[in-house]
C-alpha cells in the first residue's frame, strides 16, 4: 500500500467508525458500537505508527488529495502535510483517543447514550486528525470548527442537565469569539497572499515582513503582526488562554472520558499546534511573539492559583490544564516551539492519565466529585492511586518523570529569551512550578490519603438514588485500569527518552522555523551533556526545589496541620474570595457581554427586526410576492386560446422589438 | 458525393430497429414484461453503441445532415439513462392503471429516437424531423390514459399549441433558407456572416420562439403547467427529464452553431425570456397546491436559468448550461419519481398535502425527497448549488451582472416553495390518507441512488463539470 492511501486511512477510519456507530447504533448494539469504533481508532493508530516510522526515515509529504473547487486563482483543497510535527501529533492524538475509547466502555457502561457517545468521540478524533494533517488554512479551519462542534455536542452530552447545557453553550460562544479572530486572520492571509496553501504562504511571508496596513486611518501596523495576533486569538479560544479561558472549567460537565480526550490531551492543544505550525509567520513578528508569551504567562500563573481553592476533583485538574497550556504558550512566545510540542506531548499523557484516574475515583464513589468527601482511597484503589501518583509527579515536574523535562526546557528557554515581557514570563513560570506542585499533591492527599470521608452524606448535592449507596469503593474494571497503566508508562519515560532527540538534535527539521535571533532552545542544545547531566543540573536548580517545596507545603497543609487551610483562607479572606470567584471573569462576562448584548439585542430586535425587517422586508416582500403570484396565477386560465394568444403576443412583441426596418 | 458512412448514426439505427421489434413483440405476446425488458435492453445497448462510437471532434454523415460529436454523445447517454430510470419508476404505476402495454414502450423508444436525431441534427430538416418525432410521441403519451378527461384535454392543448410552435419554427427556418439559400447549419452560418439584415432578425425571432416553446420558457410556457398536471404522472416524469436535454441540444445547434453571427440579437431575446421565466416560474409556483403543477412552474424557472448560461456566450457559459440541464434532469427524475413511487391504484400522491408528515412514516423516502428539493432550491452541498453557481459565474464573467442579480433574487424567492415541501414532510402531522409506496425494492433502491446522486454530485462536481467543459470545447467552434 502506498503512503498516500495510508494517510487517507488515518482520518477516514475514525470517520467510518463514527458514521457506523452513529447511524446504525441501534442496529449493531452496544458491543457493536464500541468494537467498531475502537477497531477504527486502532487502525488509525497503527497507520500513524507506520507513517511515523516512514517520516523518521526522511519521507515527508505535502500535496492535495482532492480539489473541492477552484474559484479564480484560489484553490480550495483537501490536502495533507505530513512531516515530523504532524506525524508526532497524529501519534499522540490517536494513542490518547484509543485509550479513551477503551476507558469509555467502563465509564459509560450504564449510560443510555452509549452508541451516540462512541460515535461522537470517533468523530472528534476524525476532526482533530483533519486539523493536524492539513496542508492549508481552509482544512485547518474545517478541523478547527469540527472539533469545536463535536466538543459542544460532547460537553452537553447529558443534555437533560441544566448545567451541561449552560456549559456547552458557554464553550461554544467563547470559542466563537476566538474563531472570529482566527477567521479574520485567515481572511487577511487570503487577501494578501492570494493562497491558502501553507507552503505558498510561508514561502511568500518574508516578502511581507515589512509590509504594513492601516486598519484605522493614520495607524500603520505591520501586516504580519496583525495576522499573527488574529490567528493567536483563535488559539486563545481553543487553547483556553486568558481571557478566553472561562469555558474550560465549566466544560467539566461532560463525561470524564471527554474531559480527558478533549480538554486535556487533544482539542485544547490545537491552538498550540497551530501556532507551532505557523512558526514561519510568527517568527517574523516580535510583537506577536511578545503578546503570545505574556498571555501564556498570565494564564500559566493565575490559572494555577485557582486550582488551589477548588473542591471538585475534575475542576482542579481542569485548572491545572489551563495553567499547563499557559506554559506551552509561553514556550511558543519564546520561540521554543519544540519545547511547546514536547510539553504538549508529555502533558497529553500525564493529563489524560490524571483525568482518567479522577474518573476512576468518580466511578468508585458513584459519581461523587467533591474531594471533601473522599480520602483514604489508596487501599481500595491501588492501581488508580499509583498511576495518579505517577501523573502528579509528572505534573509537578519531579525527575525523572516526563513533566520535569518538558517544563524545565520551557523555563530555560524563557530565561534565555530577550523579548519584551520575558522577565515577567520567567517570574510567572517559576512561581507556577510551586503552585502546580502544591495543588496536584493537595488533590492526591485529599483523595487517596487521610481519613475516609466518603461515607459522610453530601447534603445539598442532588439526592440521586445511587448516592445513598454504602457499598465499599473498589478498584475499577480492567477497561478503566488498563488505559491508566498504558498512559502511566509514557508519563514515566517519555521525558528522558525524547528530550534529546526532540529538543537538542533539531528533530522537527524544516517543520518548524526559528529565526536565529530567537533561538532560545539553541542555548539548551549548546550546553547539552546528556540526560543525566540535565537531571543533575535540574536537581540543583531553582524550579526543582520550588516543586519540592510545593509538595512539602501540601503535605504540611493537608496531612500534618489540617487546620491550616481553614486558617489561611480566613486570614486571606479577600484573596480567597477572589480566587473562589475565579477573578470574577464569569460575572464580568455575563454582565458586560451577556447583559449588554441582550440589551443591545433587545433594541435591535424591536427597531431593526420587528419594524424594519419583519414589518417591511420579510412580511412586506412576502405580501408583495404573494400578490404578484396571485396575479400570475390568474394568467393560467386553462383556455387554449388564451395560451395561443399569449404565444402570439409574445412573438409580436419580440418581432417589433428586434426587427427594425 | 462522400461515401455513405453510417457509423455516426449507428445508435439511432439500432434504436429504430429495436423499437420496431418491440412493436412486433407486443403484437404477438401478451406479456408486457417482455416489452419492458426489451426496452431497457435497447436503451442500454444504445448506450453501449454510443460509447463505442464516441470520438472527440465532429464527424458528419448523410451529406452534412447529421453530426456526431462529444456534446451529442454525452447528452444522448444522459437521455438513455433518464429514459431507463423513468421507465423503471413507471412500471408499477402503469400496471396499476392498465397502461403497462406495448404502446407505452414503443412511444418512449420513438421519443428517445426523436431526441437522438434532434441532438445530432446539423441540418434544418433533420432537426425538424427529430423534433416532430419527439413531439408526436409525447402528445400520444400524454393521451395514453384515454378515458381520463384531464389527460385528453392536456394532450389536446399540447398538440394544438405544439403545432403552433412548430409553425413558428418552420416559418423562421424558411425565412432563413430564403436568405441564405441553404438548410445546412454549417452553410447557413457562413452565409449569415456576410451581413445581418432585418430579415435575419425576423427569421431569428420565429426560430427562437419555436425553441422557447420546446424548452417551455416564458412567454411560450403556458402549456407546461397544464400538461405536467394533466398527463399521467409516469408520463410527466418522462416529459420533465430527457426531452429537456434534447431541447438544450437544438438550442446549441441552432443558435450557437448555426446563427452565431446574430449573437447580439438572440442574446437579448434569451435575456428577456430568461427574466420572464424566472419571474413567472418562481412566483406562480408559490401559489400551487398541486406538487406536479408546482414542479411544472419550477421547470419554467429552471429553463430560464439554463438560458442564462447559453446567453453568456462563452465556453464557460455553454458548459455551465450543459451541466445545468444534465443535473436538472437528474433532480427532476427524483422529484417526479417520488410522486410516481408514492402513488398507488386509485390514488395520486400529487398534492402537497399528501406529503405532510412523510418523515414520520417513511423517513428514508422523506430524506431522499428533501435532498432533491434542497438541490432544486440550489442549496449547497447539493448539486443544484453548483449548477446555479457555474451559470452565475459564467454570466458575471460575460459582464451580465444585472441578470445575475435578478437570477439570484428569484432563486431566493423560489427557495420558498421547495423548502415548504421539506417543512411539510418534517414538521407537519401526517395526513390521514397514508402513503403506501407501491414500487418494488429495485425501484426503491434506484430512487435512493437518484437522491444520493444529487448529494454525491454536489460533493464531487468536478468530474462532470470537466466532462461538460471538454465536450463543449470539442464540439463548438
Amino acid at each position: 500500500m502506498d503512503m498516500k492511501s495510508l494517510y487517507l486511512i488515518v482520518p477516514l477510519a475514525p470517520l467510518a467508525g463514527a458514521v457506523i456507530a452513529g447511524l446504525f447504533g441501534r442496529a449493531i448494539g452496544r458491543r457493536g458500537a464500541h468494537s467498531v469504533t475502537i477497531a477504527a481508532v486502532l487502525i488509525a493508530f497503527l497507520a500513524s505508527l507506520v507513517i511515523f516510522q516512514d517520516v523518521l526515515a526522511g519521507n515527508t509529504y505535502n500535496g492535495p488529495v482532492y480539489t473541492w473547487l477552484i474559484s479564480g486563482d484560489v484553490r480550495f483543497e483537501i490536502g495533507f502535510l505530513i512531516d515530523r510535527l504532524s506525524a508526532l501529533m497524529m501519534l499522540v492524538v490517536t494513542f490518547v483517543s484509543l485509550m479513551v475509547h477503551i476507558y469509555t466502555i467502563g465509564y459509560m457502561a450504564d449510560d443510555p447514550g452509549y452508541q451516540r457517545f462512541f460515535s461522537y468521540i470517533s468523530l472528534f478524533t476524525f476532526s482533530m486528525l483533519m486539523l493536524v494533517m492539513s496542508n492549508n488554512f481552509l482544512q485547518l479551519f474545517f478541523g478547527w470548527e469540527a472539533v469545536g462542534l463535536v466538543s459542544y455536542l460532547l460537553i452537553g452530552f447529558w443534555y437533560t442537565r441544566e448545567s451541561a447545557i449552560y456549559a456547552n453553550l458557554k464553550a461554544f460562544l467563547v470559542n466563537r469569539v476566538g474563531d472570529f479572530g482566527f477567521l479574520l486572520g485567515i481572511g487577511l492571509i487570503l487577501a494578501y497572499f492570494g493562497s491558502l496553501d501553507y507552503a505558498q504562504v510561508f514561502q511568500a511571508a518574508p516578502q511581507f515582513a515589512s509590509h504594513s496596513i492601516s486598519l484605522i486611518p493614520g495607524e500603520a501596523w505591520s501586516l504580519l503582526t496583525v495576522i499573527c495576533i488574529l490567528l493567536f486569538i483563535g488559539a486563545m479560544g481553543k487553547s483556553a488562554q486568558f481571557p478566553l479561558h472561562v469555558w474550560l472549567p465549566d466544560s467539566m460537565e461532560g463525561p470524564t472520558p471527554i474531559s480527558a480526550l478533549i480538554h486535556a490531551a487533544t482539542m485544547v492543544t490545537a491552538g498550540i499546534f497551530m501556532v507551532a505550525r505557523m512558526s514561519p509567520l510568527f517568527e517574523l513578528s516580535d510583537t506577536a511573539l511578545s503578546v503570545v508569551m505574556v498571555i501564556g504567562a498570565i494564564t500559566a500563573l493565575f490559572m494555577a492559583f485557582l486550582g488551589l481553592v477548588q473542591h471538585d476533583i475534575k475542576r482542579v485538574v481542569a485548572y491545572s490544564t489551563l495553567s499547563q497550556l499557559g506554559y506551552m504558550t509561553v514556550a511558543l512566545g519564546a520561540s521554543a516551539y519544540g519545547a511547546a510540542i514536547f510539553h504538549l506531548m508529555t502533558h497529553a499523557f500525564f493529563k489524560a492519565l490524571l483525568f482518567l484516574a479522577a474518573g476512576s475515583v468518580i466511578i468508585a464513589l458513584h459519581h461523587q466529585q467533591d474531594m471533601r468527601y473522599m480520602g483514604g482511597l489508596k487501599k481500595y484503589m491501588p492501581i488508580t492511586y499509583w498511576t495518579a501518583l505517577i501523573g502528579s509527579l509528572a505534573l509537578a515536574g519531579i525527575p525523572p518523570f516526563a513533566g520535569f523535562f518538558s517544563k524545565d526546557a520551557i523555563i530555560e528557554a524563557v530565561g534565555a529569551s530577550h523579548l519584551a515581557g520575558s522577565g515577567f514570563a520567567y517570574f510567572a513560570v517559576l512561581t507556577g512550578v510551586f503552585v502546580t506542585a502544591f495543588y496536584s499533591f493537595r488533590l492526591l492527599f485529599l483523595t487517596f490519603h487521610g481519613p475516609e470521608r466518603f461515607r459522610q452524606h453530601h447534603h445539598g448535592h442532588e439526592e440521586g438514588a445511587h448516592h445513598h449507596a454504602t457499598v465499599e469503593p473498589k478498584e475499577s474494571p480492567w477497561v478503566v485500569t488498563v488505559p491508566l497503566i498504558l498512559l502511566a508508562i509514557p508519563s514515566v519515560y517519555a521525558g528522558w527518552a525524547y528530550i534529546e532527540p526532540l529538543l537538542v538534535k533539531g528533530w522537527f527539521g524544516s517543520a518548524i522555523v526559528v529565526a536565529p535571533a530567537h533561538d532560545t532552545l539553541g542555548h539548551l542544545a549548546a550546553n547539552w551533556h546528556g540526560v543525566l547531566s540535565f537531571i543533575t543540573h535540574g536537581v540543583m536548580a531553582l524550579p526543582f526545589w520550588l516543586a519540592v517545596a510545593g509538595i512539602a507545603s501540601a503535605y504540611l497543609f493537608y496531612m500534618v496541620r489540617k487546620d491550616l487551610p481553614e486558617r489561611v483562607s480566613r486570614k486571606a479572606g479577600i484573596v480567597y474570595t477572589i480566587l473562589l470567584r475565579k477573578y470574577g471573569f464569569d460575572e464580568l462576562y455575563s454582565w458586560l457581554f451577556a447583559g449588554g448584548a441582550r440589551k443591545l439585542g433587545g433594541r435591535l430586535w424591536r427597531w431593526g427586526d420587528v419594524t424594519a425587517i419583519d414589518g417591511w422586508l420579510v412580511n412586506g416582500s412576502a405580501r408583495l410576492v404573494g400578490a404578484v403570484a396571485g396575479l400570475v396565477r390568474q394568467l393560467q386560465s386553462g383556455f387554449i386560446y388564451h395560451y395561443a394568444f399569449a404565444m402570439i403576443i409574445g412573438l409580436v412583441v419580440l418581432v417589433t422589438w428586434f426587427v427594425q426596418p | 458525393m462522400t461515401p455513405l458512412n453510417l457509423t455516426p448514426a449507428l445508435p439511432e439505427i439500432f434504436v429504430l430497429a429495436l423499437a420496431c421489434v418491440v412493436l412486433l413483440v407486443e403484437a404477438f405476446s401478451k406479456k408486457p414484461e417482455w416489452s419492458y425488458t426489451l426496452t431497457q435492453l435497447t436503451l442500454v445497448g444504445a448506450g453501449a453503441i454510443t460509447l463505442l462510437t464516441a470520438e472527440a471532434g465532429k464527424v458528419y454523415a448523410f451529406n452534412g445532415m447529421f453530426v456526431d460529436d462529444l456534446m451529442g454523445d454525452v447528452l444522448k447517454l444522459v437521455s438513455y439513462a433518464a429514459a431507463i430510470v423513468a421507465v423503471a419508476y413507471s412500471r408499477a404505476y402503469l400496471s396499476e392503471r392498465a397502461m403497462f402495454r406495448g404502446e407505452y414502450f414503443v412511444l418512449v423508444l420513438f421519443a428517445v429516437l426523436g431526441m437522438m436525431v434532434m441532438i445530432s441534427a446539423s441540418h434544418f430538416l433533420t432537426l425538424y424531423l427529430g423534433l416532430e418525432l419527439l413531439s408526436l410521441s409525447l402528445y400520444t403519451l400524454v393521451a395514453l390514459q384515454r378515458d381520463s378527461m384531464v389527460a385528453s384535454e392536456a394532450a389536446m392543448k399540447y398538440f394544438v399549441l405544439g403545432a403552433l410552435a412548430s409553425g413558428f419554427l418552420l416559418y423562421g427556418m424558411s425565412i432563413l433558407y430564403g436568405m441564405t439559400g441553404s438548410l445546412e447549419l454549417t452553410k447557413v452560418v457562413a452565409a449569415v456572416e456576410q451581413g445581418s439584415s432585418s430579415l435575419l432578425a425576423f427569421g431569428l425571432v420565429f426560430v427562437v420562439a419555436g425553441l422557447a416553446f420546446k424548452l417551455g420558457v416564458a412567454p411560450f410556457h403556458m402549456w407546461v403547467p397544464d400538461i405536467y398536471h394533466g398527463a399521467p404522472s409516469a408520463v410527466t416524469l418522462f416529459i420533465g427529464s430527457a426531452p429537456k436535454l434534447a431541447a438544450f441540444a437544438i438550442v446549441m445547434r441552432l443558435l450557437v452553431d448555426g446563427l452565431h453571427p446574430a449573437v447580439g440579437d438572440w442574446q437579448q431575446m434569451l435575456a428577456i425570456m430568461a427574466v420572464l421565466s424566472l419571474m413567472i416560474g418562481n412566483l406562480a409556483a408559490i401559489m400551487q397546491s398541486n406538487l406536479k403543477r408546482m414542479l411544472a412552474y419550477s421547470t419554467i424557472a429552471h429553463m430560464g436559468f439554463l438560458l442564462l448560461g447559453v446567453l453568456a456566450d462563452s465556453y464557460a457559459g455553454y458548459s455551465a448550461a450543459m451541466f445545468y440541464v444534465i443535473t436538472y434532469a437528474l433532480m427532476s427524475l427524483g422529484a417526479f419519481g417520488m410522486v410516481v413511487y408514492l402513488s398507488r391504484a386509485g390514488f395520486e400522491a400529487e398534492n402537497l398535502d399528501d406529503f405532510k408528515g412523510l418523515n414520520a412514516r417513511h423517513p428514508w423516502l422523506a430524506a431522499v425527497m428533501a435532498m432533491v428539493m434542497l438541490s432544486l432550491a440550489g442549496l449547497p452541498p447539493f448539486v443544484g448549488f453548483y449548477a446555479k453557481l457555474t451559470v452565475l459565474q459564467a454570466l458575471v464573467g460575460a459582464g451580465w451582472l444585472w441578470l445575475a442579480v435578478i437570477a439570484v433574487i428569484f432563486s431566493l424567492i423560489g427557495a420558498f416553495y421547495y423548502l415548504r415541501v421539506v417543512k411539510l414532510m418534517y414538521f407537519d402531522a401526517p395526513h390521514a390518507n397514508d402513503l403506501a409506496p407501491s414500487g418494488e425494492a429495485d425501484v426503491r433502491a434506484l430512487l435512493s441512488l437518484n437522491g444520493l446522486g444529487v448529494l454525491v454530485l454536489g460533493l464531487v462536481p468536478q468530474p462532470l463539470l470537466a466532462l461538460c467543459a471538454y465536450a463543449i470545447q470539442t464540439s463548438i467552434q
